[in-house]
């Protein structure tokens, strides 16, 4: 269970730095020493790589539940900007060393999916989704 | 006219080798990059030959990806040998799949592959024989705009 907590409201803007995104969320980054300072204006929330592939918009954020290296995978095909992982999981760290390799940032958080929208709604609602 | 090919590779794909599927399509991705193809032209390229790579994955016993590139455009052509496919309409139709639950964990299988790929190609055949298997042609001009 999260407990509500109050979160920044960015009201004229519509981009947030990864930091931000990581900082709004109690996330923890996975993969070390990476740009951070990254922004990015969109979100996707899906565990369906296939339509990751078919719809998400470069440099969004992904935000999903599964672990596998399929997803670093995709969203490195796909120009993702990170990968938050939701619940709290955390992939085996041959995932976290593929994503070290293909330079794609992944920050866990204890949120759940609908969590994590909703954060980053709250906080940017000018932001397209 | 003939246009001169500036790179060509291939790749071979392991039907049911769920653990390096995207492979070729990362190592695609990064070839295309370094040439100095456009952004969009590369995630393209891209998102179609992983699309393609999972269904030889998915599908077939195994299967070879064949890169081309021009300087007016990137071919990827996919052949394998395969089930084919029945009803080649129906499998282009968004949210068709008869992928199994192990595709579905990973997250594929949503019915959107086939369709993925043409709306990323410039130019799209595909042609599937069943019980032989399935071909697909894709193009991407380096200089479109689509999508």
């Amino acid at each position: 269970m999260i407990e509500e907590e109050a979160v920044p409201f960015y009201k004229h803007r519509t981009m947030l730095t990864l930091k931000e995104v990581q900082s709004l969320l109690s996330g923890e980054v996975l993969t070390p020493g990476m740009n951070l300072e990254k922004e990015c204006s969109k979100i996707f929330a899906s565990d369906m790589m296939s339509d990751v592939l078919a719809y998400i918009d470069p440099e969004s954020v992904l935000v999903t539940g599964l672990i596998t290296s399929h997803v670093v995978r995709t969203a490195c095909l796909a120009d993702v900007s990170a990968i938050v992982l939701v619940q709290g999981k955390r992939p085996e760290p041959k995932v976290v060393d593929e994503a070290m390799v293909r330079n794609m940032p992944i920050i866990s958080t204890a949120c759940s999916m609908f969590e994590v929208c909703s954060r980053i709604s709250r906080s940017l609602p000018e932001a397209g989704g | 006219m003939m246009t001169e090919i500036s790179f060509q590779q291939e790749f071979e794909i392991k039907g049911g080798d769920f653990v390096r599927a995207g492979e070729a399509a990362c190592e695609i991705k990064n070839l295309l990059k370094e040439l100095g193809l456009g952004i969009q032209v590369v995630r393209r390229a891209a998102i179609v030959s992983y699309e393609a790579e999972m269904n030889v994955i998915m599908y077939a016993g195994s299967g070879r990806l064949d890169l081309s590139v021009t300087s007016d455009r990137v071919r990827i052509v996919v052949e394998d040998r395969g089930p084919g496919i029945e009803d080649v309409e129906l499998a282009m139709s968004e949210g068709y799949s008869t992928a199994t639950p192990e595709m579905r964990e990973l997250g594929f299988g949503a019915g959107m592959g086939l369709p993925n790929i043409k709306k990323n190609s410039d130019v799209f055949k595909i042609h599937s024989e069943v019980g032989r298997g399935t071909r697909l042609e894709m193009t991407i001009q380096t200089n479109g705009h689509k999508p």
